[in-house]
């Protein structure tokens, strides 16, 4: 059998740390970054005798999360405890939430080649994060640092909807994006605040059954989620069509041989034992405090995107590229409200700016000038202060070393020559130089004219007003 | 009367009357432990130093009037499973061996609030499980009533200090039965508070759904006196009560006319010594005497209480004592391969058998495939347990019933046979299991001379009455005055 019989079957575990400025049950701050063991205390170290309260904007993010993809919010939730060891995890028990989950039953929708699709949510539930393992900077030691130790994250499991990398991808660039919108979390991939686990499994086209299924853990950037998937997808097939079975075992994705290994082996088996946590008390909820949450849930990417549509006549990919990202759908919006040109700032944010973030794998978040920045970028260039390839240099500085637009061209002395007297005399010294040019253009060879706009811009290091040039060129050819 | 005979309130008319000073009262104490500990064995760690200084400084303050305070320079002792900042904190246990706090208990917190002075840390059972204290990783601590027998548990090293007379008061803990059956045991006054009266933030947990600290005290205005330090709301406990202060000494009127006394008659059958019963029958005569009705009633669901806690609180157990891995503190085993055995073998001889024991039964019900037939059961029996106290509170005020089914029993003799030790608790766990408050005092000896426990349970946060049922029962008996702790070898 080839490939096209069969079908792909997805689902993922998302978890993203909740940007709470304090941890789940302590009040130690979640900043990220910080030296070893500095954001720690007696109750996220699981010193003896010390106990855990829950942070109330814990339930809050992740009641926004629930309430922004559609799930329904259960009013009488708990903490359960889920038992295993492992040094990065101090109380021998993390503290997650088992068979009554915050949220449950949501979808989002994703766009694919075949149009809209719904991803429907299981579940999403409340959890600390574990701390963080250093094996390699001390020969043969193992430390652990416990900075992470109690950051919350909520974990979205989705149904198993997904049949392609690709839709892997979409619905985790969805999540990401409403993540950011309802500004729960930063959704740092780098930094590992937004990270998924994979479930894939495939089986023969028409087949009721799902096929055994892998988990691949931890993945923290698009590009290996999709590169992963078709990975496992590939070798999950060559396995059947080998005769073999495919094994349920967890595996780890290495980007550098493009692989999946085995992560555990299976006499470990795990039985977390979990059961409710006593030392926490049952979440309850009213109605007025979800109806309040719902209330101020701000605009989600979607609804931005149909307003971009019709307001900005964006077009369809240009608006889901821009939206996609609530940095750079802000940045968007407030370089419109500075320069009043949608359709310049449309093209700097989907050419230039996406560019250099692509070669950088930049993250929107990490854009370090805002849009009023880029708004008087554009303003300098709609009244001539400077050439479009003279703004190109300014953006580049702006993402080296962000300030006024105004200011840098200033200090790199980039104002643009538009000064008639000035033109003039490039003009006539330009003319002079290039004799041959100047026959070539008299004698109907229009393109003459553009080599001679071309060496006045380089005589003034691109800082001449272009129009000007070519104007007085014009005039003076005549 | 020596100072360490006084009990604190006692203590505090004296030191009013300029009679006596703090340095007095903290040297007749580091004095009286240097003559009983070598017998009873009560203290892991004795703050003799540390307390005369701070008696020293103490009483600077008071005469300077730059402290006031009714409790200032009483001196304390404190079971060694609440952590106490730069003091070891071993719960017993060779886990803990060198384990020191880097803060402390909210109790301990509120101990150091008073001026009150810590005395030391007490012996235990390990990690609190046990009902003789024999399960200390340190030493035995004995009876001082007789030194052959055990001073029960799991707050053993407390009441026997307690009744030494080489505290004058103590702080214990209770999750079964650990602080009422070793007062039982010593003769002294034990009281369990509702669940949630006190905060057990910074109390090395053993099962937190039952686990309470209370005090131990020579009389019951003393226990009222402690309860009013510690008890009270505090936002680092979840489970910690938000209700308004409350002064206990204020409800001992000494008059119970009119009280309603229940007595289940499921606590006097099969397994409960002739003597205890007898003496807890001239107890309840006693009671009708000084205006009480009493009257016997059946709480059946009791003879499930037993199966029920040892498997809530060994399931707790087995999740709470998780985090002594050898990782970040406690013990570290010496030598090891790979992650796995530094796990094991910590664990392996880091812990006693009985912890040991209690963490593959509480790993065992939580297991998948067994989770349903024993935790879960458990949880629907302990909501029965609770029905059927509240349905006996529509009735009564107070429920009476023995503290132990036995007087304190002989050193060694139940240390192999761990089901007859846990059989020990049978009188007391129901009341962990229903959350509510329970108070143990003397109600008499028996032919040897061991002194029995009478418990009295009271409904959820009604301390003030348990407390007047038994303060007035002893204004009555004057136990104290009639009976000492002879030290017996």
């Amino acid at each position: 059998m080839s490939r096209e019989d069969y079908e792909v079957v997805i689902g993922l575990e998302i978890h993203a740390e909740l940007a709470t400025k304090t941890k789940i049950f302590c009040s130690c701050p979640t900043k990220f970054g910080g030296s070893p063991n500095t954001q720690t205390c007696p109750i996220c170290m699981a010193m003896p005798g010390t106990l855990p309260v829950l942070n109330e904007k814990v339930v809050e993010y992740a009641v926004k999360a629930g309430l922004a993809t559609n799930c329904t919010i259960s009013k009488d939730s708990k903490n359960d405890r889920k038992n295993y060891f492992y040094p990065d995890l101090p109380k021998a028990y993390q503290i997650s939430q088992y068979d009554k989950p915050l949220c449950e039953h949501g979808y989002v929708e994703i766009d694919t080649e075949h149009g809209k699709k719904k991803i429907r949510l299981l579940r999403i539930h409340i959890e600390e994060d574990a701390g963080k393992l250093n094996h390699d900077e001390f020969a043969g030691d193992s430390l652990v640092d416990l900075n992470r130790a109690g950051v919350p994250l909520i974990e979205m499991v989705s149904e198993p909807d997904i049949s392609s990398a690709e839709e892997a991808e979409a619905y985790m660039r969805k999540i990401k994006s409403i993540l950011e919108y309802i500004e729960v979390s930063d959704c740092k991939m780098q930094e590992g605040s937004l990270r998924a686990d994979v479930n894939v499994s495939v089986k023969k086209k028409g087949d009721t059954k799902l096929g055994t299924r892998t988990e691949m853990k931890n993945m923290n950037s698009f590009k290996s989620i999709e590169r992963a998937i078709k990975y496992e997808v590939d070798r999950q097939i060559d396995v059947i069509e080998d005769g073999g079975k495919v094994e349920q075992e967890t595996l780890r994705w290495d980007d550098v041989s493009g692989k999946t290994f085995p992560m555990r082996d299976k006499e470990d088996a795990q039985d977390y034992r979990y059961f409710p946590d006593p030392d926490l008390v049952a979440i309850r909820l009213s109605d007025e405090y979800v109806e309040n949450i719902r209330k101020s849930l701000p605009e989600l990417p979607e609804s931005r995107k149909e307003r971009y549509l019709k307001d900005y006549k964006l077009s369809e990919k240009d608006a889901r590229l821009i939206t996609s990202s609530k940095y750079l759908s802000d940045l968007f919006e407030k370089a419109i409200e500075v320069c009043n040109n949608p359709k310049a700032v449309n093209n700097w944010i989907i050419s230039d700016i996406s560019r250099i973030l692509n070669e950088t794998e930049m993250d929107p978040i990490e854009i370090p000038f805002d849009g009023n920045q880029l708004g008087k970028l554009i303003i300098l260039i709609d009244k001539g202060t400077i050439s479009t390839s003279i703004a190109k240099k300014v953006l580049e500085e702006l993402f080296e070393n962000p300030r006024d637009p105004e200011e840098i061209i200033k200090e790199k002395g980039w104002i643009q020559i538009s000064d008639e007297g000035a033109i003039k005399e490039i003009v006539q010294k330009v003319l002079s130089e290039n004799p041959k040019s100047v026959a070539d253009y008299k004698a109907g060879k229009d393109k003459a004219l553009g080599y001679l706009v071309g060496q006045a811009m380089k005589q003034t290091k691109g800082k001449a007003n272009p129009q000007m040039l070519n104007q007085m060129f014009k005039e003076e050819l005549k | 009367m020596e100072i360490t005979e006084l009990t604190v309130h006692e203590l505090q008319d004296k030191l009013k009357s300029k009679e006596i000073s703090i340095t007095d009262i903290t040297k007749a104490y580091i004095e009286r432990i240097e003559q009983k500990e070598n017998d009873v064995q009560a203290f892991v760690t004795v703050l003799k130093d540390e307390a005369l200084e701070q008696a020293k400084d103490i009483q600077e303050k008071v005469e300077t009037g730059k402290i006031k305070g009714e409790f200032a320079g009483i001196p304390i002792g404190i079971k060694d499973n609440m952590c106490t900042k730069g003091i070891k904190t071993t719960c017993s246990s060779r886990m803990l061996e060198n384990f020191i706090s880097p803060y402390d208990a909210t109790v301990v917190e509120k101990i150091k609030n008073e001026n009150i002075i810590d005395l030391g840390k007490l012996n235990m059972d390990e990690f609190a499980m046990g009902g003789s204290t024999e399960y200390s990783y340190f030493k035995k601590t004995k009876n001082p009533w007789n030194l052959n027998k055990v001073p029960g548990g799991s707050s053993g090293g407390s009441a026997a200090a307690v009744a030494a007379n080489m505290v004058p008061w103590a702080l214990g803990s209770d999750t079964g039965g650990s602080i009422r059956q070793p007062s039982s045991f010593c003769g002294v006054v034990g009281l369990k508070p509702t669940y949630g009266l006190v905060s057990r933030y910074g109390l090395v947990a053993f099962a937190s759904s039952l686990d309470q600290i209370g005090p131990i005290t020579k009389d019951v205005q003393d226990a009222a006196m402690l309860l009013n330090i510690i008890a009270g709301h505090d936002e680092r406990d979840s489970t910690s009560a938000n209700r308004e202060k409350v002064d206990y000494t204020k409800a001992l009127t000494g008059n119970v006319k009119g009280l309603k006394i229940g007595v289940p008659k499921e606590f006097f059958g099969e397994g409960i010594n002739e003597e205890v019963k007898a003496s807890l029958q001239k107890a309840i005569e006693k009671y009708k005497e000084l205006g009480a009705q009493v009257e016997e009633f059946s709480l059946d669901i009791a003879k499930y209480a037993l199966a029920t806690y040892y498997i809530i609180a060994c399931a707790e157990a087995s999740s709470n004592l998780g985090r002594f891995d050898g990782i970040r503190y406690g013990y570290r085993t010496p030598e090891y391969k790979d992650l796995k055995d530094l796990y094991r073998k910590s664990r392996s001889e880091g812990f006693g058998p009985e912890v040991k024991r209690r963490i593959i039964l509480g790993t065992y019900v939580l297991s998948s495939g067994y989770y349903d037939a024993y935790y879960k059961k458990a949880q629907k029996v302990r909501t029965l347990v609770m029905n059927e106290f509240n349905k006996g509170f529509e009735k009564y005020d107070v429920i009476l019933t023995p503290t132990s089914p036995t007087v304190a029993f002989d050193l060694g003799s139940k240390t192999n046979a761990p089901l007859e030790m846990y059989l020990a608790d049978i009188c007391t766990v129901s009341v962990n299991i229903a959350g509510l408050p329970g108070i143990s005092i003397p109600s008499g000896v028996d032919s040897e001379g061991m002194p029995i426990g009478m418990q009295l349970i009271g409904n959820r946060f009604c301390e003030e009455t348990i407390l007047n049922a038994a303060y007035t029962y002893q204004q009555a008996t004057k136990f104290r005055e009639n009976h000492k702790p002879e030290f017996k070898k």
